[in-house]
Parts: C-alpha cells; structure tokens; sequence
C-alpha cells in the first residue's frame, strides 16, 4: 500500500519536474553560460564577464533598466488604484445576475488577442483616427491631435493590458470579507476612511499583494504595448534584449539582459513581499 | 494471382512516388511563395510546401537557433550569407550542376555568387531584387525631399518616418557625401562614419513621427496622410501610388540601395531535391512573372519582364531613369563585427530624447 502510494507521487511529480527542467531549469542554464562568454572571432569563443561589464557600464542601458522598472511599478500602482474600486463594486456592492455581467465585461475585452487589443488602441489614438476626429468635429480642436507615441498612451495601454490581473485576485478576497465586519467597524464609530484603513484593506492584502507581483511581471516583460503605442521614444527592456537576439545577432548580450532583468523582478517582488509584511507563502496560497 | 501482382504493383508505384514527394519547408519574405504559383508547383512535382513568412534578421535567428534546421530553403538577402556562414556554419553549399542555370540573368548570377562563396563553395543563388530609397507624397513633400537627409528639413516636422535599421545608416551615410561600403573593411573609419549618421539622426529625431517597423505599418502611415516622405522599399511606393497617384517611390539623389534576396539551403535541410525542384520551377519566366505581380519587385529570372505587368514596369521607369539605375548601391558581403557597431548607433538614436 505504501510503495503504491510512493509509486503515484512519483508519477505526479514527473510532469512538474519535466516541465520544470527541460523547459525552465535547462535553458537558464544554457542562457546563462551564453552570456558568460565573449566572442573572440569566427565560432571562438571565450569565458569572460564582458557581457555584465558592458551591460552595467554603458549609460543607455542603464537608464533603460531602470526606466523599465519605474513604468512597471508606476503601471502597477495606477492599475492597483483603477482596479480596488471597480472589485468592490464588484465584489461588495452589486447583487446576483448584475455581478455576473461586470465581472464578465471585465473579462470580455481578453477574449481577443493581446495585439488586436492594442490595434484597437492605435485606431481610437492615431492622428486620423476616432478620438481625433471626435475632437475635431466638436471645435474642441482645431487640427488633428496626435495622441499616440508619448508615455502616456504607452501607460494606458499597459494598465489596460494588466487590469483583469489586478480585478481576480482582489473580487476573490474581497468576497470573503464578511458584510457584518464592515458594520461592526461603522457601529464603533470608524468613518469610511477608516474603515477602509483599518478592516477592508489589511483584509484585502493577499488579494492586493498577488495582484501587484502579477501586473508588475506582465508590465515588466510587455513587449507589444510599448513597441506599437511607444513608437520612437519607446525604449523598454525586453525590446532591448528581442534587439540583442534577434536584430544584432549578439546572443550573449541579449541573454546577459535577460538575467539581469530576472534579477531585478525577483528583487522587486522580495522587496514588495518585505514592505507589505508578508511571506511568499502567505501570498501564494 | 493476377489481382494479387496488380495490387503489389500500384502499391509499389504508390510508394516510390511517395519516396520522391517531399514537404519543401520554406522560409521566404512574403509575396515570394504566391499560393497560385505554390498549388501548381505542387500539381507538377507531389512534392508539399509549407510556407513560412520572414524577414532577414529573423530567417538567420530562426536558423542559428537550430543550427540551421527546421527550413529546407531560406531566402535571405546575399549580403547576410558571408558572414552567418563564417560565424555559425547554418548553409550548406549549393550544388549549381542541379540548377537550370539558363533561367537566370546571367550578370546577377555570377555577381551573387561570387558574394556568397565561403572557402570556394557557392552559397546563394539570386531570387528578387529591388531597392530602397524614399517614398513620399510629391503633392505635399516633393519639392523638399531629393534625398534621406532632406527628410530632416523643418519644413516636414512631425511628417517623415523611417525604419531604425541598418539601411537606414547606409543611406544617411551615402546622402551625407560619405561612401560606407568602402569602409567595410576599415573598422575605425566604419565608426567615424557611423559617427556622423548617429549625430544626424539624433538631430533628426523630432522630425520623426514614428519609426515604422513593419511594410504594413507604413503604407498605413503614408496611406493616411499622418506621414508624407519616408523611407521605404520601391514596391511599398508603387503600391501606394496604385491608390494615391501623388504617392510614388523616388530614386534619392545619392542613390538608392540594391539588395537581392538569394535561396540557400540551410545546413540541416531535409528535402534538397524539393528546393532544387522549386528553384527551378520558380525561375522559369512565366512563374517569375506571377511572383513579380504577388511581390511588386522583379525577380532575376531571365526573360520575365516580357510576362510582368505593363503598369508594373511603366512605375519601374518612372522611378528609376537610365542615370539613377547606374547610380544604385548593391549591399556588399556585410563583415562580421560592423552589425555590432550599428546597433550601438541604432540603440542610442533611439533612446535619445
């Protein structure tokens, strides 16, 4: 009986293991040797840190690093803002069928692909497109606008790719809050401010907290939204290391910016769980 | 016994035309592999042909990735063969003796093998060729723009768009009265060029209202008036001009740049007959025809402007006058190392503000 139970755990934990190493484990490995080598000349190659050395030391780089990691929180933040409200609304204070149909148009818009979503955007945003044309037609302005290709544009595309993300996990939690706490909280005499403070929010934080990682990873690894609502002062990581692979042909720095941008999404989501207070296992389960 | 040896027979027969059909995996650009002229070539060998829809960098990275696997035929242009082969060994070389060297212009026969030979072995054969210069709206940009560095011109601001690629240095190079394919092998003159496009560029920047990434992107910019001169490929202006009689592609002054697109066998290909069998169907004049009618460029296959489009070749002639044909820069071999230098221009054009 108890070999045979062996046996089954083993038989489960075969596909985790696999999926694990052949499609995880073993690539990083693989990419993490590419980056430590330099190329000398034709297929000669050498073991070198020059790859770290040039992605640290080289200004552009570095700023776009860091101006990755600056719009990927800031997207979080501003998506974390939008989405609270809307989950409970969601969550709290619509009943029955009307709480179905806005937690399915929260959903509807990711039936489609991802890059028919942004088109949409770039059809409403462009300079001949809807939203100008509206502008125009109400005096409101006087010649095309061109609204697409600035940060901006870039941040609503990311908080809009991101947002169904940030409404599961908080309608999740929310719902398991307890209508009657809320009461209690009103009856000792809190004002909604308060109760917000002292009882919905520290309720909500697993909700909130595995939100955020998911929506920051997204942000962090998007590379559609900001390439087509970017345009030419778009600079984002992962552009960066699609360029290092695929347009300049230089594996090794390309796979030297992928472990870099490892490094900094683990260590914002350690210093997000560190801030909050919390444990990865509280979070993820 | 009769019925017994009649069905061994056509089960024989079955076979040996099974052995000989093979699948021609293809990694082509699009418009090369028409479906019309792929369900003939079909019909005509057995063989089945799976289309896949490319472009340079991603046809070399596609086959790096696997060692040269995964495609039976790649079409990349004949200046990134030298250097990919030297580097990472994903071609194998071409056996000329199984193509019906009679179908090509003879003069770019010979001219792209000998920019594709590694060690004495033949990589490339051409396929389609063209040029990239500008495309614009004459009503509204043709007195400003004769060439690319005219595309930084106030007067246009917010109007022009090109790609952030290496055509794009080479041009703005050649328009700014240098010659970078002489530098090829003088590494520390290349940068000193290189040096010059980059503070151009940088300078050019607010001009731009976009770097158009992809064909579609930009027919769509021009197409809609939010973009009047950009640089482009000669078919992306005839096509527009098919639309807008006022859009056209326009020879710049210091010349447009030449490329061919080539058909190698990459290293690990399966199906060599296959690929030999489609470049031979594909070259005869009046298949060549059709794909210059899918593509919009000609092609190198000899006697096929008699079959191309009369409209095709009257945009042809307008673009390119005797002069401004003599005038066009073919891509040489590009050396290993230069693509290194360009992406740092390129990388730091674009995060300049």
């Amino acid at each position: 009986m108890r070999s045979q139970s062996r046996i089954a755990f083993y038989l489960l934990l075969t596909p985790l293991v696999l999926w694990l190493g052949l499609l995880i484990i073993i690539p990083h490995i693989d990419m993490l040797l590419i980056s430590l080598r330099e190329r000398i000349s034709f297929g000669v190659y050498e073991t070198s840190l020059t790859q770290y050395e040039k992605a640290l030391t080289e200004p552009l780089y570095l700023r776009t690093f860091a101006r990755t990691a600056v719009m990927s929180v800031l997207a979080t933040a501003i998506t974390l803002l939008i989405a609270f409200p809307v989950a409970y609304y969601i969550a709290k204070m619509a009943k029955g069928r009307l709480q179905q149909v806005l937690f399915m148009l929260c959903l509807i818009p990711f039936y489609v692909s991802e890059l028919v979503r942004t088109f949409g955007w770039m059809i409403l945003l462009r300079e001949t497109g809807i939203i100008s044309n509206l502008l125009q037609w109400t005096g409101l302005a006087d010649q095309p606008v061109e609204l697409l290709y600035t940060d901006a544009t870039m941040m609503v595309g990311l908080v809009y790719t991101s947002m169904l993300f940030m409404v599961v996990p908080l309608v999740t939690t929310l719902e398991s809050l307890d209508d009657s706490v809320v009461e209690a909280g009103y009856d000792l005499g809190g004002n909604g401010l308060s109760v917000l403070r002292e009882i919905i929010i520290p309720h909500a934080m697993p909700g909130i907290v595995s939100g955020c990682i998911v929506v920051f990873m997204l942000s962090l690894g998007n590379y559609l939204t900001p390439t087509m609502l970017g345009g030419k002062d778009s600079l984002w990581f992962t552009e960066m290391i699609y360029n290092q692979f695929i347009v300049r042909s230089n594996w090794e720095l390309g796979a030297a910016f992928g472990f870099m941008l490892l490094l900094l999404s683990s260590v914002i989501v350690w210093g997000m769980l560190r801030l909050t207070g919390r444990t990865l296992k509280e979070t993820m389960g | 016994m009769i019925r017994t040896v009649l069905m061994t027979s056509t089960l024989l027969a079955g076979l040996a035309t099974v052995a000989q059909a093979d699948t021609l995996r293809l990694l082509t650009w699009g418009g090369y592999a028409p479906d019309d002229v792929v369900a003939m070539f079909e019909e005509q060998t057995g063989h089945t042909v799976e289309v896949t829809k490319s472009n340079n960098e991603e046809m070399i990275a596609k086959l790096r990735a696997t060692g040269g696997g995964g495609f039976d035929l790649a079409q990349p242009s004949q200046d990134r063969i030298m250097g990919p082969q030297m580097e990472f060994g994903i071609y194998k070389p071409i056996d000329t003796s199984k193509l019906n060297q009679d179908l090509f212009i003879p003069s770019m026969l010979s001219a792209t093998m000998a920019n594709t030979t590694v060690a004495g072995d033949v990589y490339g054969v051409p396929h389609v060729w063209g040029t990239s210069g500008l495309v614009m709206n004459t009503a509204m940009a043709g007195d400003t723009v004769k060439d690319y560095t005219d595309l930084c011109d106030p007067a246009l601001a917010g109007k022009v768009s090109y790609r952030l690629k290496r055509p794009t240095l080479i041009g703005f190079a050649f328009a700014l009265g240098e010659d970078p394919f002489a530098a090829y092998g003088d590494e520390a003159k290349y940068k000193e060029i290189m040096g010059k496009v980059e503070a151009k560029l940088t300078e050019c920047k607010a001009n731009v209202k976009t770097y158009w990434g992809g064909g579609d992107e930009l027919m769509n910019l021009v197409r809609s008036g939010e973009v009047t001169a950009s640089m482009a490929w000669d078919t992306g202006g005839w096509k527009l001009n098919d639309d807008n009689a006022d859009i056209t592609f326009v020879a710049p002054a210091s010349g447009a740049l030449g490329w061919i697109d080539t058909f190698v066998l990459p290293a690990k290909g399966q199906a060599d007959d296959a690929a030999y069998d489609w470049i031979n169907f594909v070259m005869q004049p009046e298949i060549a025809a059709k794909i210059t009618a899918a593509a919009g460029n000609f092609t190198a296959s000899a006697g096929a402007d008699e079959f191309a489009e009369d409209s095709l070749k009257a945009k042809y002639q307008a673009s390119f006058p005797q002069e401004a044909i003599d005038n066009i820069k073919w891509y040489p071999p590009v050396p290993a190392g230069l693509e290194a230098i360009e992406g740092d221009v390129l990388d730091r054009v674009q995060a300049a503000n």
